[in-house]
């Protein structure tokens, strides 16, 4: 049996193998999604897989909660009356959002005009600079957290989405560049030079045909990108600050885990809201985001 | 000061010269006013930003469209000056519009900070006195930073080696497979969580309840199924670490795996077939013929997942806040600027990271320097 690969000699044991790893992938996840959909006294009680025998109990209720949820009193233990502040995470889903767009489409932008700069401008410095590129490409981000976030605090910049977007752009560019230029630095040269003498300047070649042409390592990066910094959390603990109205929903899943503590029927549903978003990217874009990862690991 | 249009035949000298002057004086007027207009806009939307008390919905859609739509008026409105240039100062100028921002940002963000980090480094906890290499002594002396790295010389070795291993055993079975694509896609999936989801889903994992009590954490149900007492994963040293290190590697393999995988494609058939018509053993294939084809992915799946593994912070910041002896190079750091306000550690264990990457840094720049790409 020959096909595609290395020839799939495999047989029930490889499968077998390659099953349970797959089980063992699957269960905290699933152990997640399970618990998010299970009432309060329930989840507390009895571990998740016992849905899988007994289904009952199921509810929609802790979504309900962590979205939208109104605040409530109750008396606990010591007999004190607490309120429990309501856990809006779709504001933080907004502001998950309006961090993220932006900080994916800057990058991009000012990298690919980059790109375009070293692979069709020549000007001294061009190889020194994107020597330059290549150093960066794995400095930590913790060396320009005190000295960005001292500049943020001297210009009043700490805690608005404008220092979230540049740093993000900062940190990301090495890799968009790089990856940018490569794909770029590959567009034929004639058809760079048809538009030339159709009277075309730079910035319109760049406008109109570079940017259309690169669309698939444009996507590549934003996924990329989307998911890093979806998912950040210390950028946005350093640059944003904890200001309920402003923080994103990596941050707000960090309260809950200290606020929630051993509330899981919620703090489940809560990881599963700031999660659901990349999944679906992923899932749906999968190859997009392989073909980049792929592009990037040329760096080593 | 010669903004002079190009094509200007004057047939009248006086009236010539001066609807010359005139035509210069606003060109460069009008020069002034646009990137001057486009400035104050963009400044009147960032205030408004920062101090409007409209719903939140409105914000995002505005600090969005603010955002993306600014950077890409500020690219056109260079664009439009460099246009007012003579040919040939604007093609003089073209680079610093495609690579200037770029470079700026980068200088900013990345090249600045690392020359800054180091003087900041000699200094004490506010920056303002001079302290030599005391912050240097502190990081090589004290108690939790010898922690710190014990912990993540852990992470470094056991992180990326068994996402490595992991993942090309996982490439090399999927690759034998059926249901390649759905196995490929299972293991790869956790890529898309971040790490403070992770850290929910693995408390949950290693949750613990006093013996008597039913386990809802998978993992102390399991071991008191067996009769014995549940283990307090998380705060049990040394071997949280372990335990921490597992949910890394839970989420990297995927990515070796991907990486892998494609290059095990890669690996000429007729050289395996070869290897199996000689009688080699799949075992010997694997080893004799696959793993040395890939060994270059191999290495870069591998420098990738070490830097990922010398940062790491956000398992052990959500999941134990270093405590119980899982303190990390990163979180200490994170602890140096935010608890107890020290810039001048914090700056140290930056640059000691930094230096930690240089070998990874030198290696892809010999790379770059092969490939001959410009």
């Amino acid at each position: 049996m020959k096909e595609k690969g290395t020839g799939k000699r495999g047989g029930f044991t490889v499968s077998l193998i390659l099953i349970v790893i797959c089980i063992l992938w699957t269960l905290p996840t699933l152990g997640l999604l399970i618990t998010s959909l299970r009432d309060e006294y329930i989840a507390t009680k009895t571990g998740w897989w016992t849905a899988l025998k007994d289904p009952k109990g199921f509810t929609l209720s802790n979504y309900k909660q962590v979205l939208i949820g109104k605040d409530y009193t109750y008396v606990n233990v010591e007999g004190v009356e607490v309120t429990a502040r309501s856990q809006n995470l779709l504001l933080a889903f907004a502001n998950s959002l309006t961090v993220t767009i932006p900080a994916v489409v800057i990058p991009i932008l000012i990298a690919a005009f980059a790109a375009y700069g070293f692979a069709w401008l020549r000007f001294p410095g061009r190889k020194f600079l994107f020597t330059m590129v290549v150093a960066l490409l794995v400095v930590p981000l913790q060396l320009a957290l005190i000295p960005i976030l001292r500049d943020y605090n001297r210009i009043g910049l700490t805690g608005t989405y404008l220092a979230v977007w540049l740093a993000h752009t900062g940190f990301g560019l090495p890799l968009a560049t790089y990856l940018l230029f490569n794909y770029i630095s590959t567009i034929p040269r004639s058809i760079l030079e048809s538009a030339f003498i159709d009277g075309c300047s730079h910035f319109k070649t760049f406008m109109r045909l570079i940017l259309p042409l690169s669309i698939p390592a444009l996507a590549s990066f934003a996924i990329f990108q989307f998911i890093w910094v979806w998912n950040d959390l210390l950028v946005a603990m350093v640059f944003l600050g904890t200001d309920q109205k402003i923080a994103v929903l990596t941050q707000r899943i960090f309260g809950l885990i200290g606020y929630l503590g051993e509330d899981y029927h919620l703090l489940t549903a809560g990881a599963f809201v700031s999660i659901v978003l990349p999944l679906v990217f992923f899932l749906a874009l999968q190859r997009f985001f392989v073909r980049g990862l792929l592009a990037g690991s040329v760096k080593g | 000061m010669r903004l002079a249009d190009r094509n200007g035949t004057a047939k009248n000298v006086f009236s010539g010269i001066f609807q010359k002057l005139g035509a210069s004086v606003l060109r460069v007027l009008t020069s002034l006013f646009v990137p001057a207009i486009t400035f104050y806009v963009l400044y009147v939307g960032f205030m408004f930003l920062k101090r409007s008390e409209a719903p939140a919905a409105v914000l995002a859609v505005v600090a969005i469209i603010w955002g993306v739509g600014g950077v890409a008026a500020l690219y056109f409105v260079a664009n439009w000056l460099i246009g007012r240039f003579p040919a040939q100062v604007r093609s003089w100028l073209q680079p610093f519009l495609f690579v200037g921002p770029a470079m700026i940002i980068l200088g900013w963000y990345l090249f600045i900070p690392a020359v800054r980090s180091l003087y900041l480094s000699f200094f004490g906890p506010n920056s303002q006195k001079f302290v030599g290499i005391t912050n240097y002594v502190y990081c090589f002396t004290d108690r939790t930073m010898l922690q710190a790295y014990r912990n993540n010389l852990l992470w470094l070795i056991l992180g990326t080696g068994f996402s490595v291993g992991f993942g090309l055993f996982i490439a090399l079975l999927a690759d034998r497979c059926r249901f390649e694509k759905l196995a490929k896609t299972i293991i790869f999936m956790p890529m898309a969580i971040s790490f403070v989801g992770a850290a929910v889903i693995w408390k949950y994992v290693y949750a613990y309840k006093p013996p008597g009590q039913p386990q809802i954490g998978i993992l102390n149900a399991i071991v008191t199924a067996f009769g014995l007492e549940p283990v307090g994963w998380i705060t049990m040293r040394p071997w949280n670490t372990f335990f921490l290190i597992a949910i890394l590697i839970w989420l990297q393999s995927g990515f070796a795996m991907v990486i892998l995988s494609a290059a095990i494609k890669g690996v000429p058939k007729d050289i395996i077939e070869a290897g199996r018509v000689d009688g080699a053993s799949e075992l010997r294939v694997v080893f004799n013929i696959i793993i040395p084809n890939i060994a270059g992915s191999i290495v870069t799946v591998a420098t990738t997942i070490l830097i990922i593994t010398l940062k790491i912070w956000d398992i052990v910041f959500t999941m134990t806040n270093g405590l119980y002896g899982t303190e990390v190079l990163a979180s200490q750091q994170y602890k140096m600027i935010f608890k107890f306000l020290h810039y001048g550690r914090g700056s140290a264990i930056a640059i000691i990271l930094l230096v930690a990457v240089i070998p990874v840094m030198w290696y892809n720049l010999k790379r770059f320097g092969q490939q001959e790409v410009f």
